[in-house]
C-alpha cells in the first residue's frame, strides 16, 4: 500500500483533470445526438473553444480583469461555440446535408478559420501564451481527509468541479424535465414528436447549439488549463475521444462520464507508467489505443450493446414517411 | 433548354462548380476583410500551381494520394457506405509498404509490385474490420473508422519509434528498388517529386471505373448501395457486398499510403498528427460526385489549392490556412446541395409564372 498510494495520488488528479475536457465536450454530443444530429464535429467545436478561450483572455487581460481573465475567455469560448455550431445546424437540419459529411467540413473549417485568424493577428503560427491562468487549488477541509482528500480534493482545478456538477445538471435537464423529454423525442421518433406539436427542427437547432456551447467551453478549460496558448496542433483528437466516451457510454450523461473518466484514467497511466511497478513494461502504446479499442468493442457488442437514438443521422421532413 | 440542364445528368456537374464558386467567392471575401487584396491572393495562387513546372509537377506530386484516397471514399460510398477511415488505411499502407521497401531485397520487377501490393494489402485490412463488424454486429462504420484511425496511428508510431528508427523521426530509406522516383519526370519538371505514382493514380481511376460499372460484382456493389433490401431480396449477399466493398476501399487507401511511402519520401516518420490526406479524400469524392474522372479533376483542384498556397503566402502575404477554409467551404455547398436545388427552383417558378 506505502507503494501504491504515493502513485494513486499523482495519477488520480491527473486522470481527472485529463477527463474534464472531454466529459464537458461529450454533454455536447449528447444534446445534439440525444436531439437526432450526429456531430463528428465535437472536434471542429473544441477548436473553437480552445481559439475562442485564449484569445479572450487574452483580451481580457489587456483589459485589466486579471484573475477573472480566463473565466471571462470561458464565456466568450461558450457564445463562440454556439454560434460555430450553427454551421452545422443549417447545413444538416436545414439543408439536410449528410450529418456526417457537415461534421467533418465543420471540423475542416473550425482548423482553417482559427489558425488563419491566428496567423494574421499574431503573425505566426500560434496565440501568445495567457498569464492569467486558473491554479490547480486545494479544496478547504475535503483535500485534510485521509486518502480521499490527496486524491480527489488535491490539487484540482475548479473547472473540473464544474465539468461533474454540469454532468449531473445534464442528466436532471435530459431525463426529469419537459425539455429534455422533448429532446429524446425528437430523437427517437420525430414524426410522433411533430405530431404531438413538439417542434422538431427547433428542438435540433437548440440540441446542436447546446453540442457547441459545451464543446466550445470544454475546448476552452483544455487550452486554458493545460496548454496554455493557441495553435492549430492544440486540440488533437480529444474532441473524436469525446465522442468516444459519449458512445462508450450509450449516450448517457453518467455513462459518459465514467468513460471520460475511464480515457482520462488510460490517458494519466500513458504518461506515467514507467513509475508504476508492473506497468513500466508495458508498452505506452497499449494505452494510447486502450480508449479507442474498448469503444470499438462496446459498439459490437462486446462491453454490453451501445444503442443509439433512433433517428439518428435522419433529416426530418415534416409530411413524409 | 435550360430546364433540361438542372434536370438532367448535367445537375450533376452544376452543383460542385456552384460550390467551387461560393466557394471561392467566400475566400475573398474573408481575404477582404482580413485586409488582404484578394485578386493578388489568387492571381498569386494561380500562379503558384501554373506559374513554374516546378510548382505543377508539385500540383501532380500533391493530387497522387488524393486520387487514391478519393476513390476510396468513393467506392465505399458506392456500396452506401461512409468510409471515415481512409486516413488510417492510408497510413497503415504507407507504414506497411515501406517496411516490405527496406527489408527485403529483390530485383525492382518484383519488389515494387510486391511493395505496393502490401501497402494496398494492410489497407485492405485495416477496412476490412469495420466492414465485418459493420455486416455481423451491425455497428455504424463511421465510429470504427474513426476509432481505427487513432489505432492505425499509435500502432504505427509505435513500430516506428521502437523498432526502425533511423534518424530523428523518421525510418531508413527504402531500397531503391521498391522506389517509385523517377529522375525522368523529376527533371522535366524542374526537380520536383514528381513520381511513377502519378500513372499508377490514373491507372486505378480506371480501375475503379470498370469494376464498378463493366463487372457483376461491381453491379452488386452499386446494387447494395441503392436499396440493401431490394438487392437482398434479388439474391445478392448484403453482408458479404459491405465486407468486400470496405476492403477494397481500404486497398485503395492503403495503395495511396504506398505512393506517399515509396513515391513522395522513400520513407516513413512517426506521425505527430494525422496527415490528413485521407480526410480530404472525403472533399475530393464528395466534389467529384463519386466518379471517377471528377475525383481525378477534383484531386487536381485540391492538390492546385494546397501546392498554390504556398505561393500565396510568399507573394501575396495571404496566410495559407485560406485555402483550409475554401475547401471546408466547398464541402458544406456541396453537401447542401439541396441549397441550391432549392434556390433554382425557386427561380425557375418565377419564370413560368411570366
Amino acid at each position: 500500500m506505502d507503494m501504491i498510494l504515493p502513485i494513486l495520488y499523482t495519477i488520480v488528479p491527473a486522470a481527472l483533470i485529463a477527463a474534464t475536457p472531454l466529459l464537458l465536450t461529450a454533454m455536447g454530443g449528447l444534446f445534439s445526438e440525444r436531439s437526432g444530429v450526429v456531430n463528428i464535429g465535437l472536434e471542429g467545436l473544441m477548436v473553437m473553444g480552445a481559439f475562442a478561450g485564449i484569445v479572450g483572455t487574452l483580451f481580457f487581460e489587456s483589459l485589466g480583469f486579471g484573475a477573472a481573465s480566463p473565466w471571462m475567455g470561458i464565456l466568450v469560448a461558450i457564445v463562440l461555440g454556439s454560434i460555430f455550431s450553427l454551421f452545422h445546424a443549417v447545413a444538416s437540419i436545414s439543408l439536410r446535408a449528410d450529418q456526417i459529411v457537415s461534421g467533418v467540413a465543420l471540423n475542416f473549417l473550425a482548423v482553417g478559420l482559427t489558425v488563419f485568424i491566428v496567423r494574421e493577428v499574431f503573425e505566426r503560427g500560434q496565440t501568445d501564451t495567457i498569464s492569467a491562468r486558473i491554479f490547480r487549488i486545494n479544496v478547504p477541509f475535503l483535500s485534510d481527509i485521509p486518502v480521499i482528500g490527496p486524491m480527489f480534493f488535491s490539487r484540482i482545478y475548479v473547472t473540473t468541479y464544474i465539468a461533474f456538477a454540469l454532468a449531473i445538471l445534464v442528466w436532471y435537464v435530459v431525463f426529469k424535465t419537459p425539455f429534455g423529454l422533448r429532446l429524446r423525442s425528437v430523437g427517437e421518433h420525430p414524426m410522433a414528436a411533430d405530431t404531438m406539436g413538439i417542434k422538431v427542427n427547433r428542438m435540433r437547432y437548440i440540441g446542436v447549439m447546446l453540442s457547441g456551447a459545451f464543446g466550445g467551453m470544454g475546448g476552452a478549460v483544455y487550452a486554458i488549463t493545460t496548454a496554455g496558448n493557441f495553435a492549430g496542433g492544440t486540440i488533437v483528437g480529444q474532441g473524436f475521444m469525446a465522442l468516444a466516451a459519449l458512445i462508450f457510454g450509450k449516450w448517457h450523461p453518467f455513462g459518459a462520464m465514467g468513460a471520460a473518466v475511464f480515457f482520462g484514467f488510460a490517458q494519466a497511466l500513458s504518461i506515467s507508467a514507467q513509475q508504476i511497478p508492473g506497468l513500466a513494461n508495458v508498452p505506452q502504446v497499449y494505452m494510447l489505443i486502450l480508449p479507442y479499442v474498448l469503444t470499438i468493442l462496446a459498439l459490437a457488442g462486446f462491453v454490453g450493446k451501445a444503442e443509439p437514438p433512433k433517428a439518428l443521422n435522419q433529416p426530418y421532413e415534416k409530411g413524409s414517411r | 433548354m435550360m430546364n433540361n440542364i438542372f434536370k438532367g445528368k448535367l445537375f450533376g456537374l452544376v452543383v460542385p462548380l456552384i460550390a467551387i464558386g461560393f466557394g471561392f467567392l467566400a475566400g475573398a471575401v474573408i481575404m477582404l476583410i482580413s485586409g488582404n487584396n484578394p485578386i493578388n491572393g489568387y492571381v498569386a495562387l494561380v500562379q503558384g500551381v501554373f506559374g513554374d513546372t516546378y510548382y505543377f509537377g508539385e500540383t501532380l506530386q500533391r493530387m497522387t494520394p488524393l486520387i487514391f484516397s478519393g476513390l476510396a471514399v468513393a467506392f465505399a460510398f458506392r456500396t452506401g457506405l461512409l468510409n471515415i477511415g481512409v486516413e488510417g488505411q492510408l497510413i497503415v499502407g504507407w507504414f506497411v509498404s515501406v517496411l516490405v521497401g527496406i527489408t527485403i531485397e529483390a530485383p525492382m520487377i518484383i519488389h515494387l509490385p510486391l511493395a505496393i501490393l502490401a501497402g494496398a494489402l494492410a489497407g485492405a485490412l485495416w477496412g476490412f474490420v469495420p466492414g465485418v463488424l459493420k455486416a455481423r454486429f451491425q455497428v455504424h462504420e463511421v465510429i470504427v473508422t474513426i476509432m481505427m484511425n487513432y489505432i492505425a496511428m499509435h500502432v504505427v508510431n509505435h513500430f516506428i519509434r521502437n523498432y526502425m528508427l533511423e534518424s530523428g523521426q523518421r525510418t531508413a530509406f527504402i531500397n531503391d528498388t521498391a522506389s517509385l522516383s523517377s529522375d525522368y519526370l523529376s527533371t522535366l519538371t524542374n526537380f520536383s517529386r514528381l513520381h511513377w505514382g502519378f500513372l499508377i493514380a490514373i491507372a486505378a481511376c480506371v480501375v475503379m471505373w470498370f469494376i464498378l460499372w463493366k463487372t457483376k460484382k461491381g453491379f452488386e456493389l452499386r446494387s447494395v448501395g441503392y436499396n440493401k433490401h431490394a438487392s437482398s431480396y434479388a439474391g445478392m449477399s448484403v453482408n458479404m457486398n459491405i465486407i468486400l466493398s470496405m476492403s477494397v476501399s481500404g486497398a485503395f487507401a492503403g495503395a495511396g499510403g504506398a505512393m506517399v511511402g515509396l513515391g513522395t519520401y522513400n520513407y516513413a516518420n512517426i506521425l505527430p498528427s494525422f496527415t490528413n490526406l485521407g480526410f480530404d479524400g472525403i472533399a475530393v469524392a464528395l466534389l467529384g460526385s463519386s466518379t471517377s474522372i471528377g475525383i481525378f479533376l477534383s484531386a487536381f483542384l485540391f492538390g492546385g489549392l494546397k501546392e498554390g498556397a504556398n505561393n500565396m503566402q510568399g507573394q501575396a502575404g495571404v496566410a495559407p490556412e485560406l485555402v483550409e477554409i475554401i475547401i471546408a467551404l466547398i464541402i458544406f455547398f456541396v453537401a447542401s446541395s439541396y441549397l441550391i436545388r432549392w434556390i433554382y427552383s425557386r427561380v425557375q417558378s418565377n419564370k413560368e409564372g411570366k
